[in-house]
């Protein structure tokens, strides 16, 4: 600087001229080795952009002087993950699904494998929690369409339902009144024979007897004479308090009448069989899991 | 007085007494004495620069009751630094037996018969507020005393030193040989001290990787190259700080670097006893003879004789009669200097002392010194002091060696049964804090007749919920509860009770059981 300004007594350093409240503000020098750092710093930074990929070209990007690339770094630390979990993964190969429930290490790592395995690839129908999506089954509750055994769980999920498995669980809701099986009326009197199967309300001027002939006549030989369903077919409770599709008598008149087919993919074609273990068991212990 | 705030460096202008006696000054520099001395050296101040060369310090050797404490403090500190993880502590079969350990792996932090959980990390921040509080009361009583004994950067800074005065010889030796060009000597000497630095600072990273992990194991893998590559990474950048720290830097980490020196400043007040030079007896300051002729004229004259000792001996640089100081670090090494310096021309030592301003003033106007410990502010950290310590005392003697806490269900926060009952879902963590492996029975109170299970656990024959956790172990454990009531309530608070079979300790957490009228 040019102008020169008054230099402080006490310290012998020269101030930059500002002043607050009487206090004058002192300009030390750096210390050199300051600079020098200063130096290294911007130094480095070249070295980076030596070694790592940094400069965007026409068509490419600089690659760095040893081809580093974050998704190889990735690569290599999923490597090391499997690498960690392998005797793991290992023991859930070899064992039984009966065997992972009764182990308490083996259930904990299954579940916890089976956890982001059911939210990558079932949560998308079935909810991230299971539960609450209309005309996928609510996983967490004890009402179970083709059995919640975990053998039952993991076949369903190896073969699907009505998937393009040869072993695929397999059955058919007709479209009782599309297709003419069924008349009109018949179908609204079984829709309030239905209901009050469950124990529903049903209006005053309801044909039950009707209905309850209907039902006998086409239903019962998959959802049994008590409309308990059957398991076998996976026919679902007409009894209980749990419907798939909703309970009001539209609904249940519109499932009648157009049928009902869903469909459920074939995992094993999908995940391998450890993982399909893992699923399995997470969700049998999601909370509706028979023993 | 007013404590100096302002970053001051080196001194250039003349010492004090100079002007009066120029005379003096210029015998001083044509005796070498002050080319001896280099931050004495003067400069052109018309053009400040922007940069500033550090200029190399020679500290003396010096003797006395202060450099004692400090050697004391060094093998003490360091002492414990370098042995610590060697010692050993018995804690049975399923924990380390190292006394003081911090397994990041385990997640677990040990001192003696102390263990830390990670959920317990608050004892960490009670720890840093006593030892903020503890740094506060130091510098209140008497300054910068964690700068001058205590803090890593002087001790290892003092160590190099002495290793440095062993092989390159005292401050004038020294100086003498830097400035003679190289030799074959000069450079094996040189040599010498750079590999003794470097083994000390190899040793002091060492000693940092031990407390990671169990010591002697770790030596043995060091030795046989099996360690963990960051073991080796951490000994090297240890290595590298404390010989760049110690050997190289120095003074200019507590002039440039460390925030300390500022904040102190800022804090400290007139009564803080600080490494003080007794101008009201030292001054005027003159040679021994001139001295001597003032006294027969009965004209006043000072005891300070100009002999630098002070400043020789300075680790930092400092000119102490220049008052308080930003690089003086209370290290109190003039203190023993001056004090050699006034037994051999028979004058009271304590020329410089740990002492005020305002004795000094006061003992210019023929008053007694006040020292004044007890003062509000070292009431105040003291009683926090007291206040964080106690705290943490008694929740460390009272704490539980079990825990147990709960997370609801959030999707779906309940779930309807085919047969109209509501359940709910909790995920339940129970804590083990013991060394031993231990069975608790889970309990459930607030919605009655509920039905408890766990989801992925076998059932007991015995119907009772019991799991069981590991020594220094947590177990997760899903908890179903189902209310049969037709009508179940919105929410109803549910408590979640743990009992140990054997002991009988219990510990509980409240959660709410959540219905499809809910909120």
């Amino acid at each position: 600087m040019a102008e020169s300004h008054e230099v402080d007594s006490v310290t012998g350093t020269a101030t930059t001229g500002h002043v607050w409240d009487g206090i004058s503000e002192l300009n030390t020098p750096l210390p050199r080795w300051w600079l020098w750092l200063f130096y290294i710093t911007i130094i480095w930074a070249v070295g980076y952009w030596l070694v790592y990929p940094a400069w965007p070209l026409v068509s490419s990007y600089s690659r760095g002087a040893f081809g580093w690339q974050s998704r190889e770094a990735i690569e290599i630390d999923l490597a090391d993950l499997r690498a960690q979990r392998g005797p793991m993964v290992q023991k859930l190969a070899a064992a039984s699904l009966q065997e992972i429930v009764a182990d308490p290490q083996l259930l904990t790592f299954a579940r916890a494998q089976g956890r982001p395995v059911f939210a990558e690839n079932c949560g998308p129908c079935h909810g991230s929690g299971a539960a609450v999506t209309k005309g996928y089954p609510n996983l967490n509750d004890d009402d179970w369409l083709w059995g919640g055994k975990l053998d039952d769980i993991a076949q369903t999920i190896r073969h699907g339902i009505r998937a393009n498995d040869g072993d695929t669980r397999q059955s058919l809701m007709p479209a009782f009144g599309r297709d003419a099986m069924i008349k009109r009326d018949e179908v609204e009197a079984v829709a309030d024979f239905v209901r009050s199967l469950a124990g529903l309300p049903v209006d005053a001027h309801a044909d039950l007897a009707r209905g309850k002939k209907v039902f006998a006549d086409n239903c019962a030989s998959c959802h049994g004479d008590t409309g308990k369903g059957n398991r076998e077919l996976g026919a679902p409770n007409l009894t209980d308090g749990i419907w798939l599709y909703g309970a009001d008598r539209a609904t249940i008149v519109d499932v009648i009448w157009n049928g009902r087919g869903g469909i459920m993919p074939a995992w094993s074609q999908r995940l391998d069989d450890t993982t399909i273990k893992a699923l399995a068991v997470y969700v049998h212990t999601l909370g509706g899991g028979e023993k | 007085m007013t404590p100096s705030t302002i970053v001051r460096p080196p001194a250039r202008d003349p010492p004090k007494g100079a002007g009066t006696e120029p005379e003096l000054f210029e015998i001083a520099k044509s005796a070498e004495m002050v080319r001896l001395h280099p931050e004495l050296d003067e400069e052109p101040e018309d053009d400040t620069p922007l940069y500033m060369a550090r200029r190399k310090i020679y500290p003396q050797r010096v003797h006395g009751t202060y450099r004692k404490i400090k050697w004391l403090v060094l093998f003490v500190t360091l002492g414990i630094y370098y042995c610590l993880p060697f010692v050993r502590w018995d804690r049975g079969p399923d924990a380390p037996s190292q006394a003081v350990l911090i397994d990041f792996p385990g997640r677990r932090f040990y001192f003696f018969f102390v263990e830390i959980w990670p959920q317990e990390i608050y004892y960490l921040t009670g720890l840093l507020i006593i030892a903020a509080m503890v740094l506060f009361l130091m510098n209140a009583v008497a300054g910068r005393v964690w700068c001058g004994y205590l803090c890593p950067q002087t001790v290892w800074t003092d160590l190099f030193q002495t290793i440095e005065r062993w092989i390159e010889g005292d401050r004038r030796e020294h100086f003498l040989r830097d400035r003679s060009g190289w030799s074959v000597e000069r450079a094996a000497r040189a040599g010498a001290k750079h590999f003794v630095w470097l083994m000390i600072a190899w040793w002091t990273g060492g000693a940092w990787v031990l407390y990671f992990s169990d010591a002697p194991t770790l030596v043995r893998d060091l030795a046989t190259l099996h360690a963990p590559f960051v073991a080796y990474l951490w000994i090297g950048i240890l290595t590298l700080t404390t010989y760049t720290f110690a050997g190289h830097m120095r003074e200019q980490v507590c002039l440039y670097m460390c925030p300390w020196p500022r904040i102190q400043a800022a804090l400290i007040d007139e009564y803080a006893l600080n490494v003080t030079y007794r101008y009201d007896r030292g001054e005027p300051r003159g040679s021994i003879k001139k001295s001597a002729v003032l006294r027969a004229k009965g004209l006043p004259s000072g005891d300070c004789i100009e002999c630098l000792q002070c400043v020789y001996v300075c680790p930092t640089g400092v000119d102490i009669r220049q008052g308080p100081n930003l690089g003086c670090i209370q290290c109190g090494l003039c203190i023993d200097a001056c004090d050699a310096v006034m037994a051999k021309i028979g004058r009271p030592a304590r020329l410089i002392a740990y002492d005020t301003d305002i004795n000094i003033q006061h003992r210019q106007r023929g008053e007694n010194p006040v020292y004044k410990i007890v003062r509000p502010r070292t009431a105040l950290y003291a009683t926090i002091i007291t206040i964080v310590g106690g705290a943490m005392l008694y929740v460390l003697a009272t704490r539980h060696s079990e825990a147990i806490s709960v997370i609801h269900d959030r999707n779906p926060i309940f779930v309807r049964l085919s047969d109209g009952a509501v359940r709910n879902g909790y995920t339940i963590r129970i804590i083990n804090k013991r060394l031993e492996s231990r069975e608790f029975i889970l309990s459930v109170a607030g919605v009655a007749g509920a039905l408890v299970d766990f989801a992925d656990l076998p059932p007991r024959e015995d119907g009772r919920l019991v799991i069981e956790v590991g020594p220094d172990q947590t177990r997760e454990v899903r908890v179903l509860v189902t209310d049969y009531a037709l009508t179940p309530p919105a929410s109803a608070p549910i408590a979640f009770y743990l009992y140990d079979m054997v002991t009988g300790e219990r510990a509980y957490a409240n959660d709410n059981f959540r219905g499809p009228e809910g909120g």
